[in-house]
């Protein structure tokens, strides 16, 4: 019957957008739950300065992404940022004197938050502090900072830091391109 | 007037109605009795509001005074639900027929069927095979509506105004472009419903004489007014010049037969400077 | 002076009546649930025949995104990201806009057409007098055919511009780049969020096009000018309605 072929094209058709729904979500969108859907705790820091850093932002242990930047504001005493992220609790057994660096991903990429582990016996729980952190680098201070220390022959040395910080940028641009083969 | 009746007898009456679409005026206090069980006609000039009247019937146009009163209540009264209820109550045949075009013939007749009943396939294929064989149409039930012409679909549009046996059904001129024969078995059809299934029957048409063969009573409506209303004998009798000149079709007297206008020399005087 | 005050009072009055209709249609929605048949008819009608149409643009919009990024790309000698920027393009963008306004053309028009003609030869007042409600049987199983039809073209859609034959075909089969590193670049960079507010936009852009075509085509003067008009109006409100509240929406999502 006629109704009936139009019956299994609709069906068809739906299959289909339905199908591409799904592929939309498992292959190209990272459908990754670390500190949504699964259990997490919170710690929280202190930096100095958090540059370009966001809600939302990953956190990760030698690369691997155990967490995300839950909440960031200004401490009221010390005018620090304090961000607070929360970690998956498969990673419950990190120690507790683990260091918080912000980095950025690539050369002009996102920052997130880098977790190097020390050796305590302690473990981070929630609500505990991490006590050693480093803040962002913001590129102008630093060529500021070196251009103040440098004020006599100013010319020939820039030119120079300059050059050493293009070389530092070029291999740290190939040191991330060398990570996705 | 229709004093001799009690109200009993009035399935329809129509009180002091008054209606206009945006700048003219329709109805201008008009009066129309329909009794039940009884065939009635509504005549009267070419753009004066018959389909008009019945669509407000209907309910589906609003009055702007006066009221309707079907079975004792009154149309625009009444909620959504009340007036979804009252029409199921009425059948319409439409002047273009008004097919829904994505159906076949047989679908159409079935759609109020199945839209208000919940008889099985079976027998709903019965009553549809049934009421187009009574309007001739049997054999065409897998035709669409596009493949029928203009008498053929107000047959089929016949056939499903009176698919539910409603109570009451609105004829809007049935015998345009139907040749003698169907003409023939269209009227006998009318008569029948009326007679047999006691249908109350509103008859709007131009065919004078046909009409007036099987009616009960008639009203003649002109400029907004009714003009006369009687038996069928009354009517052929009047004295009214209006009536008259209605029936026999004279181009010439009170009724204008052109739409108001400037006199013609005028305009054409007016163009030629 | 006058002119301009009839004018604004008719564009608010045509405003109003619009909500008056849309309030209308939501409330018919949950009966004309009851009757699936009439939606999946109109599903064919809406989406499946714009199908063909949605496939072949996704396809040459991904092939030609990915062809201009791979050219720029590659000075900085980034070309690996060619696939991100076609995605996240496609997702966020171009999917449910482009998407929307051919759907708009496509299924609009007709739709306006339909509804308007049904009005000039009676079968809405046939309808009515027949005591169905055309806004439970008409009306409304087209809108929902419509809200269930643009999310899935704006799906296969972007499908087919980001995987199947768009930017994957130029960028790893004409340009040579490697497939895994296509997919995992994509992989790391669309989020969740970015796939929620297309499917969201693809949704809301379905519901005001149908709500258009429909409005148009139920207040059409019943004569061919008044449905031609109620067809081109239909096309032109709605592509206005879709840039429009892409940006709207993109704003309200992204902050
Ligand atoms: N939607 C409308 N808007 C404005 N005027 C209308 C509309 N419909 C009908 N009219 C006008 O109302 C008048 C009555 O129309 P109606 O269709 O009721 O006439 P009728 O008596 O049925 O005529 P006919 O015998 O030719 O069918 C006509 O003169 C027409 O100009
Ligand atoms: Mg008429």
């Amino acid at each position: 019957m006629q109704t009936r072929s139009l019956e299994i094209l609709v069906g068809f058709f739906v299959c289909l957008g339905v199908a591409a729904v799904f592929v939309m979500t498992f292959r190209v969108a990272s459908l990754d739950t670390v500190g949504r859907g699964e259990g997490t705790y919170s710690v929280s820091g202190v930096f100095q300065n958090i540059g370009g850093l966001k809600v939302g932002a990953s956190v990760t242990m030698a690369g691997v992404k155990i967490g995300r930047v839950r909440d960031i504001e200004i401490d009221p005493s010390s005018f620090q940022a304090r961000v607070s992220i929360d970690i998956s609790k498969r990673y419950d057994k990190i120690p507790e004197d683990t260091s918080a660096k912000i980095l950025t991903a690539g050369l002009l990429g996102d920052q997130y938050i880098g977790l190097e582990p020390g050796g305590m016996d302690d473990y981070l729980a929630d609500g505990s502090e991490l006590t050693l952190t480093q803040g962002a680098l913001v590129l102008e201070n630093l060529i500021g900072q070196f251009v103040a220390g440098q004020s006599d022959s100013k010319e020939d040395k820039l030119a120079e830091a300059i050059g050493q910080l293009a070389d530092s940028l070029k291999s740290s641009s190939e040191a991330k391109q060398g990570a996705h083969p | 007037m229709s004093g001799e009746q009690t109200s009993e007898d009035l399935l329809v009456s129509v009180r002091e109605l008054n209606f206009g679409y945006a700048n003219r005026v329709i109805y201008d206090g008009i009066n129309v009795d329909i009794r039940r069980g009884k065939v009635t006609a509504i005549m009267g000039p070419s753009g004066t509001g018959k389909t008009t009247l019945l669509r407000i019937i209907g309910g589906q146009w609003h009055p702007s005074h006066g009221q309707v009163l079907f079975d004792g209540v009154d149309v625009h009264r009444e909620s959504r639900r009340g007036l979804y209820r009252l029409r199921q109550r009425m059948g319409m045949l439409f002047q273009n027929g008004a097919l829904l075009t994505d159906l076949t013939v047989f679908e159409n007749v079935a759609y109020p069927l199945r839209e208000h009943t919940k008889l099985p396939d079976s027998m709903i294929r019965d009553i549809v095979l049934m009421k187009l064989e009574a309007v001739g149409l049997r054999g065409a039930r897998d035709l669409y509506p596009e493949e029928l012409s203009g008498g053929m679909a107000r047959r089929v549009a016949l056939a499903r105004a009176i698919a539910l046996d409603p109570d009451m059904v609105m004829y809007d001129e049935p015998f345009t472009g139907q040749d003698p024969i169907s003409m023939g078995v269209l009227m006998r059809l009318i008569r029948s419903l009326n007679q047999s299934l006691g249908i109350t029957s509103i008859v709007v048409s131009h065919d004078v004489g046909e009409v007036l063969s099987i009616s009960d009573y008639a009203y003649i409506v002109s400029a907004g007014k009714v003009l006369d209303h009687g038996t069928p004998d009354q009517i052929r009798n009047s004295k009214s010049e209006l009536v008259q000149q209605f029936l026999q079709g004279r181009p010439d007297g009170p009724i204008p037969f052109h739409y108001k206008a400037e006199p013609l020399t005028s305009e054409l005087m007016g163009d030629a400077q | 002076m006058t002119g301009s005050i009839a004018i604004i009072s008719n564009l608010l009055s045509g405003l109003g009546r619009a909500q008056f209709f849309l309030f209308n249609i939501l409330s018919a929605i949950g009966p004309a649930l009851l009757r699936p048949r009439i939606i999946v008819r109109q599903i064919y009608m809406i989406g499946v025949q714009s199908l063909v149409i949605i496939v072949i643009s996704g396809m040459f919009i991904g092939m030609v995104l990915a062809l201009q990024m791979a050219n720029t790309l590659d000075r900085f000698g980034a070309e690996d990201s060619v696939g991100v920027i076609v995605a996240l393009a496609v997702i966020r963008e171009l999917g449910p806009v482009v998407a929307g306004l051919l759907f708009a053309g496509r299924a609009g028009s007709a739709l306006a057409a339909e509804i308007g003609l049904m009005r000039a030869t009676d079968q809405l007042s046939a309808m009515e007098m027949m005591a169905v409600d055309p806004m439970r049987r008409v009306v409304a199983p087209r809108f929902i055919a419509g809200l269930i039809s643009l999310p899935l073209l704006t799906a296969i859609f972007s499908l087919m511009a980001i995987g199947v034959a768009g930017g994957h075909l130029i960028a790893v089969d004409l340009l040579g780049g490697d497939s895994g590193t296509y997919w995992s670049q994509i992989h790391a960079n669309v989020e969740l969020s970015d796939l929620r507010q297309c499917f969201v936009k693809a949704g809301v852009f379905g519901m005001v096009v149908n709500w258009i075509a429909m409005y148009q085509g139920y207040n059409a003067p019943p004569t061919s000018e008044g449905v031609s008009n109620a067809t081109t109006s239909t096309v032109v409100v709605s592509s206005l309605s879709i840039l429009a509240l892409d940006f709207v929406l993109t704003a309200f999502m992204f902050s």
